[in-house]
């Protein structure tokens, strides 16, 4: 993965337009890398969707989220890349086999993963995926990546075009994020709570509500045994 | 051709490091384990001390059987453990020993962030292995593996942002060349915090409720036998060497010492995480495990806002010698 070329990125908002055209006829070796890394991640991803196993759905999306820090790597975006695996693979899908491990994760076939829905969601799934393809060839045909130059996917270029370019966007996505960490702790905190009041009504209703806490602090419960 | 000499030299010797200090790392723990106890240990393989014990260890490894449980989900089982070694291999290559070119395996610009970000995806080796042995112990251990990792990993990345802040930089060769010996007091919290924090990630004692042997027997390797057990042991000490090697690179200016870095740049690494690594053993040997509710409690009551003072702390002195 270090071993990746030095290269560079987009990450200037305002990207060079293009003066030479771009031919895909004779493509390099990191045109070829990204493109059989993508079909990896992309058979991870249909895995992850479709395999009746809990937790294997869960470690097939570890080498989907894997597979597309390897193609930020391989556009030059070094940052981005170790922050995609900081966050996904390190937190959000440890987080999520806690969630699974917690409530029921069955080894072998769980019979009713499974969904009614499953042609909605492959056509929304379609859908989305049509657009954001669209969208995003559109808005950047004349944008490339010179993979030859010197790196422009560095922290550097990245922090400095994050905190010079896009500031506000960016505290305004902070203060999001401040809005759903409070958010989550008042849920938590009235589930508690009512647990507590229908543990104080009627004897038998304490087990219920509380394994429904989200509990960003899941053992203290342990502790209270 | 020179290029792929030298890639290749580098990657032989980061191996060579991560065979060889993780069981440096262990024979030491057997000693100091000894002494501090007040007893023997192995004295006997080899004559002099033990000095074989290791090996014997490693033979009595491969001699046994690799078993796998019935009920268990076979392949996750047995790809676990090379989850949760394989990336403090991948640690070792960027973690600078001495001031030059050659002292570093892979100079990466965003060192920091790739360090700890790998680090955190070896915690995924043991979540499978809790997961995949179909025991109600690997269950209960992997879980709290899970609790542990996700408690800690916060001090922990904010205690590493602060050095990246007052660095400058968040490439680790480049911290190292932005350090002054006043930062040690400087960043003091912030080390400590570091430090305990990556502790209680490897779950060592005494943050080892996750394998706590008195309630769940080994946690997430209780059914692992042979050369896959000991892959997970090995894990352990290579995340020590890993641990302390960080933690002096960051917060104990890792080859600058009294006498100048020139030449012997990489034995004031190598000295500080050894002592590093010391105290890791010391620590297990003198605490008590922590219950989880107090484990829990200590990161989020106390780890984490001690992490946000260092952070305002260096944010502060940043700004008024800039």
């Amino acid at each position: 993965m270090s071993l990746a070329p030095t290269l560079s990125l987009a990450a200037a908002p305002h990207g060079s337009l293009a003066a030479a055209p771009h031919g895909f006829l004779s493509p390099t070796g990191v045109e070829i890398a990204f493109l059989l890394v993508g079909l990896v991640t992309f058979g991870a991803a249909l895995i992850t969707v479709t395999t009746r196993q809990l937790v294997h759905a869960a470690l097939w999306l570890v080498v989907a989220l894997g597979g597309l820090a390897v193609e930020y790597l391989l556009l030059t975006a070094e940052f981005i890349a170790w922050v995609q695996v900081l966050i996904y693979v390190g937190s959000v899908v440890v987080l999520l086999l806690f969630g699974l491990m917690l409530t029921r994760a069955p080894i072998g076939r769980s019979p009713d993963a499974d969904s009614d829905n499953r042609w909605v969601a492959l056509a929304v799934a379609t859908a989305a995926a049509v657009a954001l393809v669209w969208v995003v060839t559109n808005a950047f045909r004349t944008t490339w990546i010179d993979l030859t130059g010197p790196a422009a996917g560095t922290t550097r270029v990245t922090g400095a075009s994050l905190f010079r370019y896009w500031v506000l966007p960016f505290e305004a996505l902070s203060v999001l994020l401040l809005a759903a960490l409070v958010g989550a702790i008042v849920l938590s905190r009235k589930a508690k709570a009512k647990a507590k009041a229908d543990a104080d009504g009627d004897g038998d209703a304490g087990d219920e509500p509380a394994a429904r806490t989200p509990a960003p602090v899941p053992a203290q419960k342990d502790g209270a045994r | 051709m020179n290029g792929a000499l030298d890639v290749a030299l580098r990657l032989v010797a980061v191996f060579v490091v991560f065979l060889v200090f993780p069981l440096v790392v262990g024979q030491t723990e057997h000693k100091v384990m000894a002494h501090m106890q007040g007893r023997l240990g192995p004295m006997y393989a080899g004559g002099f001390h033990g000095w074989a014990q290791l090996v014997a260890d490693g033979v009595k490894f491969a001699q046994k059987e690799d078993v796998v449980p019935a009920q268990a989900d076979r392949r996750v089982f047995q790809l676990a453990p090379a989850v949760a070694l394989l990336p403090y291999l991948l640690v070792l290559l960027v973690i600078p020993i001495g001031p030059g070119e050659g002292a570093v395996g892979q100079a990466v610009d965003a060192g920091v962030f790739f360090a700890l970000a790998v680090m955190g995806v070896g915690v995924l080796g043991s979540l499978m292995a809790g997961w995949a042995s179909a025991n109600k112990f690997s269950l209960l251990g992997g879980l709290r593996t899970a609790a542990q990792l996700l408690a800690y990993e916060l001090p922990m990345l904010l205690a590493a942002a602060s050095v990246a802040m007052a660095a400058g930089t968040v490439s680790l060769p480049g911290i190292l060349h932005a350090f002054h010996w006043w930062w040690l007091p400087w960043q003091l919290i912030g080390a400590v915090v570091f430090f305990v924090a990556g502790l209680a990630e490897l779950q060592r004692p005494p943050f080892d409720m996750p394998v706590a042997d008195s309630e769940i027997i080994f946690g997430a390797y209780t059914e692992y036998t042979g050369l896959r057990f000991a892959l997970f042991l090995l894990a352990e000490y290579a995340g020590i060497v890993v641990l302390c090697g960080l933690t002096t690179v960051l917060f104990l200016g890792g080859w600058h010492g009294p006498w100048g870095a020139d030449g012997l740049g990489w034995v004031w690494t190598l000295l500080k995480a050894a002592i590093l690594a010391f105290v890791v053993i010391w620590l297990r040997v003198t605490y008590p495990r922590l219950r989880e509710d107090q484990l829990q409690k200590l990161s989020w009551t106390l780890l984490v806002p001690l992490s946000l003072a260092q952070i305002a702390l260096t944010g502060i002195v940043k700004v008024v010698i800039s």
